[in-house]
């Protein structure tokens, strides 16, 4: 599905990631954990296209592709989904509007035809019980005067629209209460699937309580420190990251 | 220069309507005394400063006497009635009641031409002609009360509650015709109605359109007033639109500017006692399209509150000028006044002139205001982008949300559809789709 090679990351001359490796198969979840400041919301947004960050060496490869030629809106249409840790207010565009040209851009991407309003209706009415948000979400501008959940959920509502095939979730988790993150986590669980893969960046390990990740990766001053399964997270929450950054120190 | 067209037009004044009273002559002498003077304004004029009409000394426009009007073509005119409303049809310049549709309108209402108020209500127009611009004087006034061809007259008594909306349909339809225009509308103590007017012309024809509305608002009265400026690309539009707000009057203002080459709006209201004022303004303008805006609201009495939000899309070379003013009187204690304008630039090549004013001489009040001139938020961008929808058709979406946000306010629903459709019109690119709005 994903395959990091030695990316190198600088914004403007800091460099950012150091070498960073990871390979996503098919169906599985990683997280990727890390201190404030270690390089996790820029490796989401560099898989996501956005600009503003040099890529100085190494590869990504998307089934096959590579991800770094990729304009944003050809990844997404690709199967690439960033849910965004600050999802923006856009006002005066609705909700149901943006997932409406969102999908269709998608569906024609895929060579599929475009939905007709019944067809999309009867479809975003199923979807959004996945997040338990009121219908009426759906002719509000987006994300505007929502509350953090309700911008958390919104971001899960549109990857479950698009269907993607990778899921980068980044700092989902951030300002969400518990209940709040029980519905984003059991709505990301209904969307786990054989052929669809899962990103979650975060600083703590309590979604993970909710999303059992298959490995766990510890970033921190932009590289991969250490990965291990589910029981790295436990360990780390824990010990701290000050554990880790002891380890870094020795390595250097 | 002015000689020049002064003598042009002098021209027409024999047929001008109301040449047997001699109040409106009189009246009519003064102003053309000052207009011989003056001429069309100058950017040398402050508050013309950022709008330059000289060009106006050098056209041919000529008032066409109704006899001389081409028929009008139906559909086309259909287009923009407003559907359930009584609807006033100027065209040329002159009130046309074979095309105005004022079925079923209660006997309490007056709603007719100028020239045929001055017929019949001769004594109630003496009244009322002049009695908002009194603070008023350039050159574009004195022109149009020296030379107004025709106009919307409009009186609703007090205590009348309009069911139906009003609409004065503006239409100008030949090369180098003249629409010059003076409309009265009056309401009563009470009275609530909600007037549109609308100025179109024939695609590819180039005129000048000089209308000017007077609006008095009797205590307690309420008037919504909608401007729908869709002018053809020749044009040359100036719209002023003064008010006279008694104590308690609620005006609420939506100006909405699209057409013309050049255009010049001025709203200027005097807000009473506890009343309210409200002013709306979308302007989207492209190509070397030039559009001003001069807002203009007096609180001279206490307790009064004014809302002003402008916002403005500019492309191209397409100039735009904001200038609102706010003037607070030492004895209006009390006001609450907040302005905001934010202007869009999509291209290096588009300007704004953003001038806000407040003045205030009182000192227990409220006021407030913002200017903001920039491009698309980039984070907005690659939000949709992120979203597979590429970067065109996300720009085009945002703009169209920035602009659309002022159409929303838009309470007369028949009109909000007409409008956002003038807006589709000029996203003629991708990605904005009516069927999902």
């Amino acid at each position: 599905m994903l395959k990091i090679e030695n990316l190198h990351v600088r914004v403007e001359d800091k460099p950012i990631l150091k070498g960073i490796t990871l390979h996503v198969k098919p169906g599985e979840v990683h997280a990727i954990m890390g201190p404030n400041g270690s390089g996790k919301s820029t490796l989401s947004h560099i898989l996501a296209g956005r600009d503003g960050y040099e890529v100085t060496s190494g590869t990504v490869t998307y089934q096959g592709k590579n991800l770094l030629e990729m304009p944003p809106e050809e990844r997404a249409r690709e199967g690439v989904f960033l849910a965004f840790q600050y999802p923006v207010e856009i006002p005066g565009v609705s909700n149901v509007y943006l997932l409406k040209a969102a999908l269709n851009a998608v569906r024609k991407h895929r060579g599929l035809s475009e939905l007709d309003a019944i067809d999309f209706l009867k479809m975003i009415k199923q979807k959004i019980k996945l997040v338990q948000m009121d219908e009426k979400f759906l002719y509000r501008a987006v994300n505007e005067g929502f509350s953090g959940g309700e911008k958390k959920r919104n971001e899960i509502l549109q990857m479950a629209v698009l269907e993607p095939k990778l899921c980068i979730l980044d700092e989902t988790d951030s300002g969400l209460d518990i209940d709040a993150l029980k519905i984003v986590s059991d709505g990301v669980n209904s969307l786990r699937a054989a052929d669809r893969s899962f990103i979650l960046v975060t600083h703590y390990q309590r979604l993970l309580d909710y999303i059992k990740p298959d490995h766990v990766h510890v970033l921190a001053q932009g590289r991969i420190v250490k990965s291990g399964d589910a029981s790295l997270a436990l360990e780390l929450e824990e010990r701290g990251y000050g554990w880790i950054d002891q380890t870094v120190s020795v390595a250097a | 220069m002015s000689a020049q067209s002064v003598e042009r037009y002098q021209t027409l004044a024999d047929a001008l309507p109301g040449r047997n009273l001699p109040w409106l002559n009189a009246i009519r002498q003064v102003a053309l005394g000052s207009f011989a003077a003056s001429g069309f304004p100058s950017p040398r004029e402050e508050e013309w400063k950022y709008t330059n009409v000289t060009a106006l000394e050098k056209k041919l426009f000529q008032w066409l006497p109704p006899s001389a009007a081409e028929p009008v073509d139906a559909a086309w005119l259909e287009a923009h009635k407003l559907a359930e409303a009584w609807i006033l049809v100027l065209v040329d310049g002159c009130f046309n009641a074979g095309l105005s549709v004022l079925d079923g309108l209660p006997e309490n209402i007056i709603a007719t031409g100028l020239a045929e108020a001055l017929i019949h209500y001769p004594d109630q127009v003496e009244n009322r002609l002049g009695a908002a611009l009194a603070r008023e004087s350039h050159g574009f006034l004195t022109f149009n009360t020296a030379y107004f061809s025709d106009g919307a007259v409009i009186e609703i008594p007090a205590g009348v509650v309009l069911e139906k909306p009003l609409q004065i349909l503006h239409v100008s339809t030949q090369n180098e015709a003249l629409a010059n225009t003076r409309s009265l509308v009056g309401l009563g103590a009470n009275a609530e109605a909600t007037l549109v007017e609308t100025f179109v012309g024939v695609a590819g024809v180039g005129y000048l359109t000089a209308a000017v509305t007077e609006i008095r608002l009797g205590e307690n009265a309420g008037l919504v007033h909608y401007k729908v400026q869709v002018e053809s690309d020749k044009a040359y539009h100036f719209g002023g639109v003064y008010v006279k707000q008694e104590k308690s009057s609620r005006f609420t203002q939506h100006n909405l500017s699209f057409g013309g080459l050049l255009a010049r709006h001025e709203i200027h209201t005097a807000v009473g006692k506890a009343g309210e004022c409200e002013l709306n303004g979308l302007f989207l303008a492209k190509g070397r399209q030039h559009v001003d805006n001069h807002t203009l609201i007096h609180h001279s009495e206490p307790y009064g509150t004014s809302r002003e939000t402008y916002r403005g899309v500019l492309a191209d070379r397409a100039r735009g000028v904001f200038q609102g003013r706010i003037v607070v009187h030492s004895q209006a204690q009390k006001t609450s006044a907040e302005m905001n304008n934010r202007n869009l630039l999509l291209s290096e090549d588009a300007e704004i002139d953003a001038k806000p004013q407040l003045e205030i001489l009182a000192d227990d009040v409220k006021c407030s205001h913002g200017v903001a001139v920039g491009q698309l938020n980039p984070e907005s961008v690659f939000y949709l982008v992120s979203r597979g929808v590429d970067t065109e058709t996300a720009k085009n979406m945002l703009t169209f949300a920035f602009a659309n946000e002022m159409v929303e306010k838009i309470g007369l629903e028949v009109l909000r559809g007409q409008v956002q459709g003038h807006l589709l019109d000029l996203f003629p690119q991708t990605g904005i789709r009516r069927d999902w709005l």
